[in-house]
């Protein structure tokens, strides 16, 4: 009965509801969808780190990550192997790779790349690389000269595929290894800058060229599920003699986007109270409108016996059905929005712009439960706490006072 | 048109609580916009100074496609014609000359692939940031030949430091053999990863002996008194430049062509900074629509009276154009003051984001934001502002034409 | 000479799902000077006749001529304009701008007319002595009795010397001693000034100063007595 009452209330004057609504309704729909697009940024960011080589855990030697070069690599990678097996869960998919600085050239040019030997077939498990080859091919397991190289390098370098490009880089022995390899096959990556940087090849191509024996720079690790990755990290810690390993996740390995996603943590929610301080300008002033057109309405009531309480419940009733239908409304536009946009926004025109912040070229707009549960509860819980103020002030009132009140 | 505005100020205090939270939402916004455009600027100009001062300058003179592909063949041949061009250029701070080679470099323990980068020691201090970048040793000085400034994060993954020796080995311009010894006399760390992992700097005059460069340079690199004179600089250089180069081999370019990642990430931050101020300003102009609805719809038997007596439906609009226009600019002076003095604080002191300083070194910012006020961030917000609550006031001033006398009377 | 002449005026309005015919053809003459009221029970169509006269409404059918102005024949705006110059209003109630004082809410109309301020004031304070309001002249509409803030409306009326004045149910809302006043002051008004008054009315007080009363009755003159009030 109370809430028939509020309700058929805020449809006395429509024009009023609709307008406050409509500011609801805007409101919601910017904290979701702009969230959304927020979210959207930051996991093509992981997606795309993640991807690029890192995996969500990596095992190194100990001291590798601050001196990659070949004197850290993992000299029996069988031992690693085997704690892996019993500390990983049953589908994680597992790569082990050679990964050291080399120089690339060719007849005409010359640069610095991250030269990396792969197990081809475990690699594309979890990797970019697997499915990022364009022209050519993918590396084959018997491949000895075979390289796949991006599509930047290969234009810088001015060559083609069937070319050769010489690696140079420091073997095992302290000297300076090089090798002629044939273009095999040309990738492209999110960013221009992994196109330029890294060139596959074998890992057993990599390991002779650089008298490595068996040995390996680093195994990449990718789990069915992402949220286990701390757990898995701590029992593979747990399983490694800690003086000769070193475990790390992506989050420690790629420092830069673990900050950016804190980062926006925080600026999403400070939009969230920016964009409910905007409404609720409104919603106090709507509250206290209605509130006061009803005066003499709440004096009779008063004089007639209810409690104040009663008229402070109904001014909150009425609130809270504004409240819902905006904050509804303004739920099923965002989704419809995001679903309108699944395709992903495409930032080509601005693409490097997006590479020199490190955002991946296409965004795709991804709704997080958390942040939704976040916008509905600042707008009702403080759009609440809003109303309760002019709702107070009406039912302090004395009967008189309100029956006379012009 | 006193007694109208004066009719409008009254009758905005009629309901003092109404129009303080009116008042109080449009200085809300005007005070955010202002705020948040000073620091976006100010942000800006700090990854333009860092990027112009660290990296390009404001204006290079290189070979036409050099910036794209760095062939050490593709060089500015003369580079004395090209200083005489920026000699007579008014309005230059300074210019240097640089030239780049990759090559191999190792130490004792370690050998990388790095850019080798040749400059001219007492005209680079002037144009860039490098000399104060020293942290350890010193910086070139002028008679120095076979010296090296190496890069923080390099120099750790060669494990040297001042005094230690480095071989050199790369490609010449003539395709011969490049190599030398070099001694490390300073170490720079300018907190971008990229540029502190992978160069090293040695004085021009060995550089192009070592790679055999005859004489000529690849990056002639000017910087301009200030920004603003940029475009100027710009045209009157290239002429200087089309009136020497015959072959059409050389061209002029702007930090804006040889960083565009820079611009275009400045972009993004501008439109994106659009979107969420206009959706802002959308949501207050909804929140307060309803003020000025009601402003009007209670007083729609006084309008009727205004009317009878002979107030034409178009002065009765205007009057009341005035009265939402009177409480809008009250709202934006007082949010453009608010936020200037709350700008101009934190212009001093710097704003501090806790885990964000990691992220903004590696763009060439320092680890404290300073906003910039300027009359731009100070006015763009607040005049959006403007505009969209006087369109809001627009639709309800504009109902009242309707109105006929009789029916207003009656309270209709 | 006649001010106002009406012929057979007609005017029919919707109420909700009802078609109410207010005016059902009215034809009457008033003469300048005139103390005239238009009375009769709530519903006849004296406000409704009011309303035509003053030219704030348009009649369905038949002619209204004031002053040699032919209101069909008028635009809106052309009616808005004559009722600037030619026509004054006294209301029930609500006649004053709230957040005008006194004085400003008799200078208002003379403002819209484009009269130089400084003779606007004088002249707006002179209508106010005139009226008995000497010495309020900067109190607001909050600040005055229900008497007084009609006086201010008489003031403002008249101030511009129309062409007639049009009072609905001026004393409606006030004891009958201060109804009363105000009516004496509208009638030495109209004797000193010779302001045509037109009123519509329910009460008898105001029936009794009437120099001719015409007698409204669903929609039609009823009757019309020419007195001495």
């Amino acid at each position: 009965m109370h809430f028939q009452l509020a309700w058929r209330n805020i449809w006395r004057n429509p024009r009023r509801t609709a307008v406050i609504m409509t500011a609801i309704i805007i409101g919601v729909w910017s904290m979701i969808f702009l969230g959304a697009l927020m979210r959207g940024i930051s996991d093509g960011m992981v997606r795309n780190g993640i991807a690029t080589l890192t995996g969500h855990i990596q095992v190194h030697h100990k001291g590798y990550r601050n001196d990659p070069v070949i004197e850290n690599s993992m000299t029996d990678p069988e031992a690693v192997k085997t704690a892996l097996k019993n500390a990983l869960p049953a589908d994680a998919q597992r790569a082990s790779r050679v990964r050291v600085n080399a120089v690339a050239s060719n007849a005409r040019h010359t640069a610095g790349v991250t030269f990396v030997g792969i197990d081809p077939a475990r690699e594309a498990g979890v990797s970019f690389i697997g499915r990022a080859v364009t022209e050519g091919r993918y590396l084959k397991d018997d491949d000895k000269y075979g390289i796949v190289v991006g599509k930047a390098l290969v234009d810088k370098f001015e060559t083609r595929l069937g070319h050769k490009i010489i690696v140079m880089s420091q073997d095992t022995n302290r000297e300076i290894a090089s090798r002629a390899f044939r273009i095999v096959g040309i990738f492209k990556a999110e960013m221009q800058a992994t196109e330029k940087q890294f060139v596959f090849v074998t890992m057993q191509a990599a390991q002779r060229m650089l008298k490595m024996k068996n040995g390996i720079s680093e195994i990449s690790l990718l789990l069915p599920d992402a949220k286990e990755v701390d757990t898995v990290a701590d029992s593979l810690r747990a399983a490694l003699p800690s003086a000769d390993y070193e475990v790390q996740t992506w989050r420690e390995l790629l420092p830069l986007i673990t900050a950016y996603l804190d980062i926006y943590d925080g600026f999403i929610f400070i939009w969230f109270i920016v964009v409910f301080i905007a409404m609720g300008f409104g919603i106090v002033n709507t509250t206290l409108m209605a509130v006061f057109e009803r005066i003499r309405e709440f004096g009779l009531f008063k004089a007639l016996g209810m409690k104040p309480w009663w008229i402070i419940r109904e001014v909150l009733a009425e609130s809270f059905f504004i409240l819902l239908i905006g904050a509804v409304i303004g739920n099923i536009l965002s989704f419809l929005s995001v679903f309108a946009l699944s395709g992903g926004i495409d930032l080509s025109s601005l693409a490097a712009g997006s590479e020199f912040a490190g955002m991946s070229r296409i965004i795709y707009p991804v709704i997080n439960g958390r942040d939704v549960i976040a916008a509905n509860l600042v707008v009702f819980v403080l759009g609440l706490l809003v109303s309760i103020c002019p709702a107070v002030k009406a039912a302090r009132l004395t009967p008189v006072e309100a029956l006379t009140h012009t | 048109m006193s007694i109208d505005v004066k009719m409008a100020w009254r009758n905005i205090w009629r309901n003092p609580r109404r129009s303080i939270l009116t008042i109080s939402a449009i200085a809300f916004a005007s005070l955010l916009l202002v705020f948040m455009l000073s620091w976006q600027f100010g942000s800006y100009e700090t990854m333009i100074d860092s990027a112009v001062k660290i990296h390009t300058g404001h204006l290079q003179i290189q070979a036409n496609g050099y910036n794209d592909k760095k062939g050490i063949r593709m060089v500015v041949p003369d580079p004395a014609a090209a200083g005489s061009i920026l000699n007579k250029t008014p309005n230059i701070a300074a210019y240097t000359f640089r030239a780049n080679a990759f090559s191999l470099v190792s130490s004792r323990e370690r050998t990388y692939g790095i850019m080798v980068v040749g400059i001219d020691p007492v005209r680079e201090a002037g144009v860039s940031a490098l000399k104060k970048l020293i942290r350890q040793g010193s910086y070139l000085s002028e008679g120095d030949t076979d010296h090296a400034l190496v890069g923080a994060l390099l120099a750790r993954n060669l494990k040297v430091g001042p005094g230690d020796e480095l071989v050199v080995l790369g490609q010449g311009r003539d395709g011969s053999v490049a190599a030398t010894v070099v001694r490390v006399k300073g170490i720079y760390r300018s907190g971008q990863d990229d540029f502190d992992r992978s160069s090293i700097h040695i004085p021009l005059e060995n550089f192009q002996d070592v790679y055999a460069m005859r004489g000529a340079v690849h990056e002639v690199v000017a910087l301009g008194k200030s920004l603003d004179d940029l475009k100027e600089i710009k045209k009157v250089v290239t002429a200087g430049i089309k009136k020497t180069d015959k072959k059409h081999r050389m061209v002029v370019l702007d930090w804006m062509e040889l960083m565009p990642g820079l611009i275009e990430a400045i972009q993004m931050d501008i439109y994106s900074g659009f979107i969420f101020y206009l959706i802002l300003i959308i949501v207050v102009a909804f929140s307060i629509l309803n003020t000025f609805l009601m402003a009007i719809f209670e007083r729609t038997r006084e309008f009727g009276v205004l009317m009878a007596i002979g107030t034409t439906p178009g002065r009765l609009t205007r009057l009341l154009l005035i009265e939402s226009t009177t409480l809008t600019m009250t709202g934006i002076i007082i949010g453009i003051i608010a936020g200037s003095l709350i700008t101009l604080y934190f212009q001093d002191h710097g704003i501090v984001i806790s885990g964000a300083s990691e992220m903004m070194k590696q763009f060439g910012m320092p680890d404290r934001i300073y906003p910039r006020l300027s009359m731009l961030s100070a006015s763009i917000g607040p005049g959006a502002v403007l505009i969209i609550t006087f369109l809001t006031a627009l639709y309800p001033a504009i109902k009242v034409r309707r109105l006929r006398p009789v029916k207003a009377m009656a309270g209709v | 000479m006649n001010i106002v002449e009406c012929a057979d005026v007609r005017k029919t309005y919707q109420q909700g799902k009802v078609v109410v015919t207010a005016l059902g053809g009215v034809t009457l003459s008033i003469k300048k000077g005139g103390f005239v009221a238009l009375a009769g029970p709530s519903g006849s169509g004296k406000t409704t006749m009011l309303n035509m006269i003053g030219g704030l409404d348009q009649a369905d059918s038949g002619s209204i001529v004031m002053d040699g102005n032919v209101y069909e024949e008028m635009t809106q705006s052309e009616l808005a304009t004559l009722r600037l110059y030619k026509v004054g209003f006294v209301f029930q109630a609500y006649n004053l701008i709230p957040v005008l004082s006194a004085v400003e809410n008799v200078e208002y109309v003379m403002l819209l007319q484009g009269v130089a301020s400084v003779e606007r004031r004088e002249r707006a304070r002179i209508i106010l002595d005139d009226v008995g309001l000497g010495g309020m002249y900067d109190r607001r509409p909050a600040e005055l009795s229900g008497g007084q803030q009609q006086r201010v409306a008489v003031a403002r009326a008249i101030v511009s010397d129309p062409s007639i004045v049009l009072a609905d149910e001026p004393t409606a809302n006030l004891d009958s001693r201060t109804g009363q006043g105000l009516l004496e002051m509208m009638k030495e008004m109209n004797e000193e000034k010779k302001v045509t008054f037109i009123f519509s009315t329910h009460e008898k007080l105001v029936m009794d100063y009437a120099r001719r009363l015409i007698h409204v009755r669903d929609g039609l003159v009823a009757d019309d007595e020419v007195r001495e009030g």
